[in-house]
C-alpha cells in the first residue's frame, strides 16, 4: 500500500463522528472504533501505512497504534481471506462439539488454525468465548454469528460464501 | 413461577422499539426517578440490597455512595457490557431484545450520579448490537429522555456505544477505562479506585449490564419491595446464562429461592440433562468460579439443598462450595473430561493475560502446557502437584484477578476431580475412553426428577 491511504468520504465522516463522543482533546479515544472501520475498509488487516494514516487523523504518535492494534484479537495484523471463519473453542462450546466443527472445517478446506486458502477465500481463525455459550457449537462471519452449528450448516455456509451470498456486514 | 423483572416483557412482540416498551410501561421509572433527589434514588437502591451483577457482587448502592464529587470536574457512568467470561450471555440477551430497558437504567444511574456523558463499554464481538442500542438510544432521545434538557428538569445527558475489540481483560474495570481511553487493556494499580479518577481521571463509576437494567424495577417498584424478592442478602431476581450439557440452554430470570437441582431439573428452567445422561459437574458462575462436582453441587457438605442463591453457592467455601459470579451456569455431563476441559479454560486465560505481572503471563502458559500434557498422556504424578503449585502462585500476587481467575478453575478441578488427573496419567485407556462419574458425583436420574 502507498500514501494514497485515505477513508471513503462516508466513512471519514463516521470518524469525525466518533471522535465528537469524546471531550476535547480526548480523541484518542476513538482509536479502536476508527481501526474496526480502518480494516473493514482496507482489505480485512491493519498495514502499517494504515495504522498510520489512523495516526494522523487523531493526532497521536503511530506507535499509539501499533500496541492497541496488537493487543486486540479482533485486529488482523496480517492479511486475511475474504471470509474469515472465527469458531469458538473455549469450555461451554467443547462441550457442545466445537472440536468437531474445527476439525470439519480444517478437513474440508485443507488448512491448518490460522491459515488462508490458497485461493483467499477462507481464513480459519480459532476464537475465544464469543458470548453464545448457550447457542453452542458457534462461529462468527464479519458482522454476525451463526449458531448451533452442525457439520451440515458449516457445508452450507461455506457454499453460501463461494456464492458471494452471504451478510457480512 | 419465579417473578420477573428484567424480562417480565420480553416475548412482548416488538419490545425493542420505543412505542412497545412505552406501552408495557417503559419509561415510567424515568419520569419517577426525575421527580427524586439524587441521594434518594441512591438511598433506593442502597435498600434494594441490589449487588453488582458483573461477576464480583458488590453492593451497587455502596458503590455509588462512594463516587467523589469534586466541583468544576465531570463525573462518568460507564456500563462494563464487555461480556466476556466464558459461559455468559446474559448481557447480549437483554441488550439485543430489551436495549431499551438498559437505557432507561442509565438515564436513571446517570442522574443520581450527576453524569451528563455516559458510554456503554461493549466487546466488540457483539458486532451488531451497536447498531440496536444505537436506534433505542435515538429513539429515547425523539421521545425527550435524552439529550438536552430531559422531561423540561434542566438536566442533559448523553449516551454513547464504545465498541472494544476482543480482549476478555477489558472487562476488568480499569482495564475497560484504559481500553476506552484508546490504550492497550492494562488493568490500572489500585488506588486510586475509578470512584476517585477512572475516565480520563475523572470520577467515574462502572457497572455491569444487568446491574444498570436492575434500577429501572426498583424504582418503579420501590428498594424495599425489591430487597423483599429473594432471600438473605440475595436479593432481587439474577440472570442466569445457562449452557453445557443441558436440554434447554438459554438465560433465565430467577429470584434466588429455588434449588440447584430445581434449576437444572425443571421444565421451567434447564430441562434436564439431554440423552439421559448423568449430571457430573457444573461451574455455576463463569469459568472462572470453582467446579463442583454433582453431589456437592446439588447439596452443601451438611447435607442441605443447596439454592441458587450468592450465599447458598458459596456455602462450604471453596472446600466444598462455589460462587454465584457473573451467573454463567456451565454444566458438564457424565461424557465429560474434566482434564480436557480444565485445559481449554486455561487456554483461554493464557491466551486472555494481559502479560503485565510475571506470575500471571508466565504461569497461565505454563499451565496450559502441563494440562496438555496430561490430557494427551504423557503426564506424571508430578505434574498434579507442579499445577497445584502454580496456581497457587498465582493466586493473590497480581495486579488484577485475571490471576486468581485462572488460578481457581485448575485449583477446584484437582481438588475435586485428582483421581480423574491420576486415572489419566495411570491409563492408556484416557486417550480412547473416558473416566466418566466415577466415585464423587452423586447424580439424580432424569426419570426420578419426572414426577
Ligand atoms: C478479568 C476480569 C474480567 C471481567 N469481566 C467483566 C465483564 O465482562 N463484565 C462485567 O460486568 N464485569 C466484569 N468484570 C468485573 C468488573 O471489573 C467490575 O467489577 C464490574 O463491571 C462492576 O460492575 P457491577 O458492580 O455492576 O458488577 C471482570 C473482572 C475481571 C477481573
Ligand atoms: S493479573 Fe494477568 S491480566 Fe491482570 S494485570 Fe496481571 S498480567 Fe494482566
Ligand atoms: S464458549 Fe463458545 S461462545 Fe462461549
Amino acid at each position: 500500500m502507498s500514501e494514497t491511504v485515505a477513508f471513503k468520504p462516508e466513512s471519514l465522516e463516521q470518524v469525525h463522528k466518533i471522535i465528537a463522543r469524546y471531550p476535547e482533546g480526548k480523541q484518542k479515544s476513538a482509536l479502536i472504533p476508527v481501526l474496526h472501520i480502518a480494516q473493514k475498509e482496507f482489505g480485512g488487516w491493519l498495514d502499517v501505512p494504515v495504522m498510520d494514516y489512523v495516526a494522523q487523523i487523531l493526532n497521536i504518535k503511530p506507535i499509539e497504534v501499533y500496541e492497541v492494534a496488537t493487543f486486540y484479537t479482533m485486529f488482523n495484523m496480517k492479511p486475511v481471506g475474504k471470509y474469515v471463519l472465527e469458531v469458538c473453542q473455549t469450555g461451554p462450546c467443547m462441550l457442545n462439539g466445537s472440536d468437531g466443527i474445527l476439525s470439519h472445517i480444517r478437513e474440508t478446506l485443507n488448512i491448518k488454525n490460522g491459515e488462508t486458502t490458497a485461493d483467499g477465500l477462507f481464513t480459519l481463525k480459532p476464537a475465544e468465548c464469543l458470548g453464545a455459550c448457550g447457542y453452542a457449537p458457534m462461529m462468527q462471519l464479519g458482522k454476525f454469528y451463526h449458531e448451533h452449528l452442525t457439520k451440515e450448516k458449516v457445508d452450507e455456509i461455506l457454499e453460501l460464501c463461494r456464492q458471494g451470498a452471504i451478510a457480512l456486514d | 413461577m419465579s417473578k420477573k423483572l428484567l424480562l417480565k416483557d420480553a416475548h412482548v412482540e416488538g419490545i425493542r422499539f420505543y412505542d412497545v416498551y412505552r406501552k408495557q410501561g417503559g419509561y415510567e421509572a424515568v419520569e419517577k426517578a426525575l421527580k427524586m433527589s439524587t441521594d434518594e434514588i441512591i438511598e433506593e437502591v442502597k435498600t434494594s440490597g441490589l449487588r453488582g451483577r458483573g461477576g464480583a457482587g458488590f453492593p451497587t448502592g455502596m458503590k455509588w455512595s462512594f463516587l467523589a464529587k469534586p466541583e468544576g470536574v465531570p463525573r462518568y457512568l460507564v456500563v462494563n457490557a464487555d461480556e466476556s467470561e466464558p459461559g455468559t450471555f446474559k448481557d447480549r440477551y437483554l441488550m439485543e431484545f430489551i436495549p431499551h430497558l438498559l437505557i432507561e437504567g442509565m438515564i436513571i444511574s446517570s442522574y443520581a450520579l450527576g453524569a451528563n456523558t455516559s458510554y456503554i463499554y461493549i466487546r466488540g464481538e457483539y458486532s451488531w448490537i451497536p447498531d440496536i442500542l444505537e436506534e433505542a438510544i435515538e429513539e429515547a432521545k425523539k421521545a425527550g429522555f435524552l439529550g438536552k434538557n430531559i422531561l423540561g428538569t434542566g438536566y442533559d445527558l448523553e449516551i454513547y456505544v464504545h465498541r472494544g475489540a476482543g480482549a476478555y481483560i477489558c472487562g476488568e474495570e480499569t482495564a475497560l477505562l484504559e481500553s476506552l481511553e484508546g490504550k492497550r487493556g492494562n488493568p490500572r494499580l489500585k488506588p486510586p479506585f475509578p470512584a476517585v479518577k477512572g475516565l480520563w481521571e475523572s470520577p467515574t463509576v462502572v457497572n455491569n449490564v444487568e446491574t444498570i437494567a436492575a434500577v429501572v424495577p426498583i424504582i418503579n417498584i420501590t428498594g424495599a419491595e425489591y430487597a423483599k424478592i429473594g432471600v438473605g442478602r440475595s436479593t432481587g431476581t439474577k440472570l442466569i446464562s445457562a449452557c453445557g450439557n443441558i436440554n434447554k440452554p438459554g438465560v433465565y430470570e430467577i429470584d434466588m429461592t429455588i434449588t440447584v437441582e430445581e434449576f437444572i431439573y425443571s421444565d421451567e428452567y434447564c430441562g434436564g440433562i439431554p440423552n439421559g445422561k448423568k449430571l457430573k459437574a457444573c461451574i455455576p458462575g463463569g469459568s472462572s468460579v470453582p467446579i463442583v462436582p454433582a453431589n456437592l453441587l446439588l447439596k452443601t457438605i451438611n447435607g442441605e439443598p443447596r439454592y441458587m442463591n450468592y450465599e447458598s453457592l458459596a456455602d462450604g467455601g471453596f472446600a466444598t462450595g462455589t460462587m454465584m459470579g457473573s451467573g454463567g451456569f456451565i454444566v458438564l455431563d457424565e461424557d465429560q473430561c474434566v482434564v480436557k476441559h480444565t485445559m481449554s479454560l486455561a487456554h483461554f486465560y493464557a491466551h486472555e493475560s494481559c502479560g503485565q505481572c510475571t506470575p500471571c503471563r508466565e504461569g497461565t502458559p505454563w499451565m496450559y502446557k502441563i494440562l496438555k500434557k496430561i490430557e494427551s498422556g504423557e503426564g506424571t504424578l508430578a505434574d498434579i502437584d507442579l499445577l497445584w503449585d502454580i496456581q497457587r502462585k498465582i493466586e493473590g500476587n497480581t495486579i488484577c484477578p485475571l490471576g486468581d481467575a485462572a488460578a481457581w478453575p485448575v485449583a477446584a478441578a484437582i481438588r475435586h476431580f485428582r483421581d480423574e488427573f491420576e486415572w489419566h496419567i495411570d491409563n492408556p485407556e484416557a486417550l480412547t475412553k473416558n473416566y466418566g462419574l466415577a466415585n464423587y458425583a452423586d447424580p439424580i436420574p432424569v426419570a426420578a426428577k419426572a414426577e
